[in-house]
């Protein structure tokens, strides 16, 4: 092969480097509009279980509010609450917080809690939890989840929010009790963040809406 | 041809296998085999990207002067990989948040890079992706086995959560008992699932070499 000078592999390196990258965008542009419909699907599908039973009618994804640190709530970046509507009157808020002490890592949680106190419904979002132990909280595997459903701040009597094992009144999972213990330690604060936030939480400004369909993560 | 088609696919699920023999992108393997379904769902993104990236290399094999490979390569496969990445986020989101991380994560697969370095740029592109298939299949088939492995002795379950790649309600696949042996899916199960798989070849490739060798003193045996 003949010496060619070092600008050439320069060229190639630029033309490959061109080519490469209008693939990435020719799949993005195809893939973008489904990506975000994803999402949104997945957040409403997500958001409805958290609401059982309960009468609205305004879009939930858009009385986003986002609260950042420092707040009460569980979890140690930014919460997100949506508000709930019926006729335009408040009827419940879900919470988006995170378990800190899971087995592994943060336990993102959906709790969604009527004007009333009681819990409507809670749904894991994300968690690292053990296969086959941990992630028994997911609905998907099992019911444990809904135990907490239709309960609030002083039912059971706030002594008895815990696990059974810790003499509360709370199922927790077969050879897993770190993970129910941090969840229902999450829920409970939610719950007396909610009773003593009620009044101002539904008079905050929604965030702005963001249009950037192009947004991922 | 068909011989030679034969051959490399035998190359690519038995002989030379990535994960069994080469001992090749560990990583995944070892990482995402906890059900059946995951180790398909990666084992199709790995198989892909290895069929793309060896034809995009073969392709340009005479344009790229040797000192320019290596960033070359890494440059196609990177790419590849976005592409897949966003592909499995439009058509099978849930796959692609359980697989997380690991979806990107195929870039640095070695796998990949292997058969880039030692077959694509040296054979004509059609050979190529055939090496591409036989071997995105050797190892989506070790991911396979082993995610199934795992999945039924550490949680007592096969094909849970199916719908994650074919659509539907959630499945909880079959119930074969009621709680596994949780080890297995632990990450030390991932080693020992992944022993006793190259373990198994060892064995059975032994066998045949001893059948063989008893064959042919027979053989010598009944001309003598």
């Amino acid at each position: 092969m003949t010496e060619r000078p070092v600008w050439t592999g320069g060229v190639t390196l630029a033309v490959i480097a061109a080519v490469c990258t209008a693939l990435v965008a020719l799949t993005f542009q195809l893939t973008a509009q489904r990506i975000a419909d994803n999402e949104k699907a997945f957040l409403e599908r997500n958001l409805q279980p958290a609401l059982a039973g309960l009468f609205f009618d305004s879009p939930v994804t858009e009385s986003k509010l986002t609260i950042p640190q420092p707040h009460d709530l569980p979890g140690s970046e930014s919460a997100i609450v949506y508000r709930v509507y019926a006729s335009e009157e408040p009827v419940a808020a879900l919470f988006v917080v995170s378990a800190r002490d899971g087995y592994a890592g943060p336990i993102r949680l959906l709790i969604g809690v009527s004007m009333d106190g009681t819990i409507t419904g809670v749904r894991v979002l994300e968690h690292r939890e053990t296969p086959g132990l941990g992630d028994r909280i997911e609905i998907t595997k099992s019911n444990w989840v809904l135990q907490f459903d239709g309960h609030s701040l002083r039912d059971p009597e706030p002594g008895k929010w815990k696990i059974r094992g810790d003499g509360g009144s709370f199922d927790q999972l077969t050879g897993a009790s770190i993970t129910p213990r941090a969840i229902v330690k999450a829920i409970k604060a939610t719950l007396a963040y909610f009773e003593a936030n009620r009044e101002t939480l539904f008079t905050l400004p929604a965030d702005p809406v963001d249009d950037d369909t192009g947004e991922t993560d | 041809m068909a011989s030679g088609v034969m051959n490399q696919l035998k190359n690519g699920l038995w002989r030379d296998n990535p994960g069994l023999v080469q001992l090749l992108g560990l990583c995944p393997l070892l990482a995402v085999t906890a059900t059946f379904v995951n180790g398909l769902g990666l084992g199709l993104a790995t198989l892909a990207v290895l069929v793309a990236s060896n034809a995009l290399v073969s392709a340009t094999r005479r344009w790229i002067q040797p000192e320019i490979r290596v960033p070359i390569y890494v440059l196609i496969i990177a790419s590849l990989v976005t592409c897949i990445e966003l592909i499995f986020k439009a058509w099978f989101p849930d796959l692609d948040r359980t697989l997380g991380i690991f979806i990107p994560l195929i870039v640095t697969n070695c796998a990949i890079v292997a058969r880039a370095e030692l077959y694509a740029s040296r054979n004509p592109v059609g050979a190529s992706i055939l090496d591409g298939i036989a071997m995105g299949l050797g190892f989506a088939m070790l991911l396979m086995t082993i995610g199934a492995f795992r999945e039924v002795i550490g949680q007592g379950t096969l094909f849970a959560r199916m719908d994650m790649l074919i659509g539907g309600e959630p499945m909880r696949g079959l119930v074969l008992a009621d709680q596994g042996w949780l080890l297995l899916v632990l990450p030390p199960g991932a080693f020992f699932s992944l022993a006793l798989a190259i373990a198994a070849k060892n064995a059975i490739d032994r066998r045949r070499l001893e059948s063989k060798a008893t064959l042919s003193r027979r053989a010598r045996k009944l001309n003598r």
